[in-house]
């Protein structure tokens, strides 16, 4: 028997669109954590999921907005089963992919960290295909249970 | 963030508090850059930082970077859990000195 608290595998849990700037990732940064604790994620896994979104929002604003102020970014937090899947949708021109890639970490320099802190604390992480009516859909999924 | 700054057994001692973030983050960078150019040893307590993201501690490398090259003292005290987290997942607590306290540090 199903435990009636679960959500429905695939459930939306949350959708969140915000324009794509520095000042919006404070609230952006509690909503994700409320949803992860409200999902009963421990406190470390909620604080990881939150730092993935913080770091794939960054590279949003930074890199696929560049600078620009009026784009906007939507958030979904979904239930897969025992894990949460989190979805970044833009609207900005595409990315190459193979051009966000963690970098080398012995080479110890300011910058290009973002995408190696996702894929650490994440067990997926990558783009989606590009969404009807362009922009850019990147996936990441976390177990927690 | 908020911060705060003062001389402590002649090494300058910068305090950060609050989220270190995409937003804040330039602050950071020009404050610790300042107090490197200064020519002093500086240390950076984290006491009381509830966040710190890549932009953070690119800031943060970045001073430890000037300060090496001036040969100047630069470390890390105190950092928050969530803090310490963010430096281990990028492999930094074996790059930075981190004091536990600033007793420690001084």
């Amino acid at each position: 028997m199903s435990d009636p608290r679960a959500p429905e595998a695939g459930a939306l849990l949350l959708r969140h669109r915000f324009p794509a700037r520095a000042s919006e990732l404070r609230s952006v940064r509690e909503a994700v954590r409320r949803e992860a604790l409200g999902q009963g994620c421990a406190p470390e896994c909620a604080a990881d999921i939150v730092i993935a979104v913080d770091e794939a929002c960054q590279n949003i604003i930074r890199h696929a907005y560049a600078g620009r102020s009026d784009g906007e970014i939507v958030l979904e937090i979904e239930c897969a089963g025992e894990a949460l899947v989190v979805s970044l949708r833009d609207f900005a021109p595409p990315i190459d992919p193979s051009r966000v890639r963690p970098r080398d970490l012995d080479d110890v320099r300011p910058g290009g960290l973002g995408t190696h802190l996702i894929r650490q604390v994440m067990d997926g992480a990558d783009f989606a295909p590009a969404p009807p009516g362009g922009g850019n859909l990147f996936r990441m999924t976390k177990r927690i249970r | 963030m908020q911060h705060s700054v003062r001389e402590e057994g002649g090494v300058v001692v910068a305090s950060l508090s609050g989220d270190v973030d995409l937003e804040s983050s330039p602050r950071a960078r020009e404050l610790l850059l300042g107090l490197v150019r200064g020519g002093r040893s500086v240390l950076v307590e984290l006491s009381a930082v509830g966040y710190i993201d890549s932009s953070g501690v690119a800031s943060l490398i970045e001073a430890f970077q000037l300060a090496r090259r001036a040969g100047t003292g630069f470390a890390l005290v105190s950092p928050t859990p969530s803090a310490l987290r963010v430096l281990q997942l990028a492999r930094l607590d074996r790059v930075f000195t981190i004091h536990a306290t600033l007793a420690d540090a001084l």
